[in-house]
């Protein structure tokens, strides 16, 4: 005897596994029976509840939900699938089955989208990586929300219908009503300038303090910046994004992928593209920094790639905290291991931290004495862990801003650059970097290892004996001597040198570690 | 004024299903399991009817007291009776009707699909 003629559909849609996309087939089959409606495939609860909202949206939208047994399979069936996003596909694939869309169309067509109980689609978090996943298995064509159109643009090679509700796509699928096809694409920006920053001529004085900043981004270095309360480090690293190089096509793909998960691409907006800047408070946790969480979400050094991370009172900042950030500062990325999955979020970032000399904030002031004592120094101090400070290549010390600089007018003075004249340099040198380090692997002088430093960074003989001369003179580690020839070679990239000379050495040296020597 | 209030409800939903169109195939139909009020046909769709008779709202609309651990009865004594035909080729619906009486007069509210 005939047990049921199976009524059946498949389609495509995507999960997500930390930044990955991987592409997932929705199967549906209606037999006869009690109704019912059961989704196999590992769904987590927000997949689960995924049934009540399609059951409401379908009978909404006007079409008639199958009274059949209905049993939803997401393949591979041993990958957790959490998130919105299969609501649609399950719904189109259930309309499939029962005949309410024609199945054959549903072939090499992917979907997206999260409804609402009335039948309208939601925009989605993790768009981009996920169309991204569907693209790598050959799907050409993508159906998903109106308010994730933008962001997915970027990827050629796919074609994007953007619908408002369920009854849109089923008329698109039946034929008789087409969803315009999106063909707008994001364009880079003609010029990297930004206007939403303080320009650099607006901070009083602290030319030195610029200047460091300057060498810091042109090639992302790390930096910390001690100085008393009030001198402006805060405000100065505020300035930053604006003397930032402008990013990639391909970083900007990246940093927007990130991004795109947590669901912080603005809408109406495609590719981001400038550089993230990041200044999260001091009370952050460790898992909020690096990333972390049950299911694995990016932290703060993720949500900085490619751009600045900020670290306002440093040693304020959790003890643990602190110390999560040695190894993604070492491996430029963070690999979060679970028992289901390990994954790995980038985090090639640019570590700017600010803090105070004392707990105070006034030692070494030349007028105010300092009120801390010895062992309070100490204490604050240690909070720092040697590690740590071994990564930041440049150290900047921040004194307090005279008041001939603070009475000047409004009139910028002579010879003070503005943010725009320091971009263009910054840009300048990162470009040689770029040219120099082509066949490294690398983008900038941050990321010389032990070996290309010895390749790239020979000094000339003036400079060499300098260097022999402060080694001795002031005690460096072999890391600290390492670190003033990355920042010299950035410095001769700055000023256009091909060869590393003594000048540039000597600048570098001021920028080593003193104040926190131990 | 009735001998039995239920009985009556059941009676006058399985006339309101006859003049529908519907075809009753089975009444109190029960088993170890649980029990149905009525069974009917419509076309190929057989339909399993829970009927509730209520006298007065005071303790809240009939349908109301349909709760979750009867529909589970029903559930499974649908699925007993489905074996027992070997109805494998039906699709199943299962609906409620409540049935208000006023002196005279019966109110019937019939919810298709009511639950799944």
């Amino acid at each position: 005897m005939a047990l049921g003629k199976g009524l059946y559909a498949k389609t495509m849609t995507g999960s997500l596994l930390g930044l990955e996309g991987e592409s997932v087939v929705v199967e549906a089959d209606l037999s006869p029976g009690l109704p019912s409606m059961t989704i196999v495939g590992l769904p987590d609860a927000s997949v689960r509840e995924a049934r009540e909202r399609i059951r409401t949206a379908v009978t909404n939208g006007g079409f008639s939900f199958p009274m059949k047994r209905i049993t939803v399979n997401l393949s591979p069936a041993d990958v957790k699938k959490e998130g919105t996003h299969f609501d649609l596909p399950i719904a189109i694939c259930v309309m499939a089955a029962s005949g309410a869309v024609p199945a054959e169309t549903l072939k090499n067509c992917g979907f997206l989208g999260e409804l609402s109980l009335e039948g309208n689609l939601i925009a989605i978090k993790g768009a981009l990586p996920l169309a991204m996943g569907l693209q790598k298995q050959g799907i050409r064509d993508l159906v998903l929300p109106q308010g994730n159109a933008k962001e997915v643009s970027v990827l050629e090679n796919l074609r994007i219908y953007p619908a408002g509700n369920l009854s849109e796509v089923e008329a698109h699928l039946a034929g008789t009503w087409p969803i315009e096809r999106y063909l707008e694409r994001p364009r880079k920006p003609t010029t990297g300038k930004r206007t939403d920053v303080v320009d650099f001529a607006a901070v009083a004085g602290q030319e030195g303090v610029k200047r460091a900043l300057q060498i810091a981004a042109a090639a992302a270095h790390n930096i910390l910046m001690v100085g008393p309360p009030g001198a402006g480090k805060t405000m100065m690293a505020k300035c930053l994004p604006g003397i930032l190089p402008a990013m990639s096509y391909q970083e900007s793909l990246e940093i927007t992928k990130i991004y795109s998960i947590i669901g912080e691409v603005p809408e109406g907006r495609g590719l981001l593209w400038e550089r993230p800047f990041r200044s999260p408070h001091h009370s952050v946790s460790a898992a909020a920094l690096v990333g972390g969480g049950g299911r694995p979400k990016p932290g703060e050094v993720s949500l900085a790639h490619h751009g600045v991370l900020f670290l306002d009172e440093l040693p304020e900042f959790r003890r643990n905290a602190l110390e999560g950030l040695r190894q993604p500062m070492e491996d430029r990325q963070v690999s979060i291991s679970r028992v289901s999955s390990a994954l790995s979020f980038p985090a090639k970032f640019m570590l700017v931290a600010a803090m105070n000399p004392c707990p105070c904030g006034y030692l070494g002031d030349a007028l105010r004495r300092c009120s801390c004592t010895d062992h309070q120094i100490k204490q604050y101090h240690s909070k720092i862990s040697g590690p740590l400070l071994d990564r930041i290549d440049l150290c900047v010390e921040i004194l307090p801003v005279g008041f001939s600089d603070l009475t000047g007018g409004s009139q910028v003075k002579p010879g003070i650059k503005n943010s725009e004249a320091l971009r263009k340099e910054v840009e300048a040198a990162r470009s040689i970097q770029i040219e120099r380090y082509t066949k490294e692997g690398i983008s900038c002088n941050a990321e010389l290892s032990y070996e290309l430093i010895k390749k790239y960074c020979s000094l000339d003989s003036a400079g060499t004996e300098l260097l022999r001369t402060a080694f001795e003179k002031f005690g460096l580690s072999a890391r600290g001597h390492q670190k003033i020839l990355k920042v010299s070679r950035t410095i001769a990239d700055l000023e256009g040198s091909g060869s590393i000379q003594s000048v540039h050495v000597a600048e570098a040296l001021r920028y080593r570690n003193t104040l926190l020597r131990r | 004024m009735y001998l039995d209030l239920g009985a009556f409800g059941e009676q006058a939903a399985a006339s309101y299903l006859e003049k529908q169109g519907y075809h009753v195939l089975e009444r109190n139909f029960s088993c170890r399991v649980g029990e149905i009020d009525i069974i009917a046909s419509l076309g190929e769709i057989i339909v399993f009817v829970e009927v509730k008779t209520r006298k007065n709202l005071n303790y809240g609309l009939p349908c109301e007291s349909v709760t979750s651990s009867k529909k589970e009865h029903i559930k499974k004594a649908v699925r007993y009776y489905a074996l027992r035909n070997n109805l494998f080729q039906n699709d199943f619906r299962l609906d409620v009707i409540e049935i208000y009486i006023k002196g005279e007069k019966a109110y019937i509210h019939h919810m298709e699909d009511a639950f799944r």
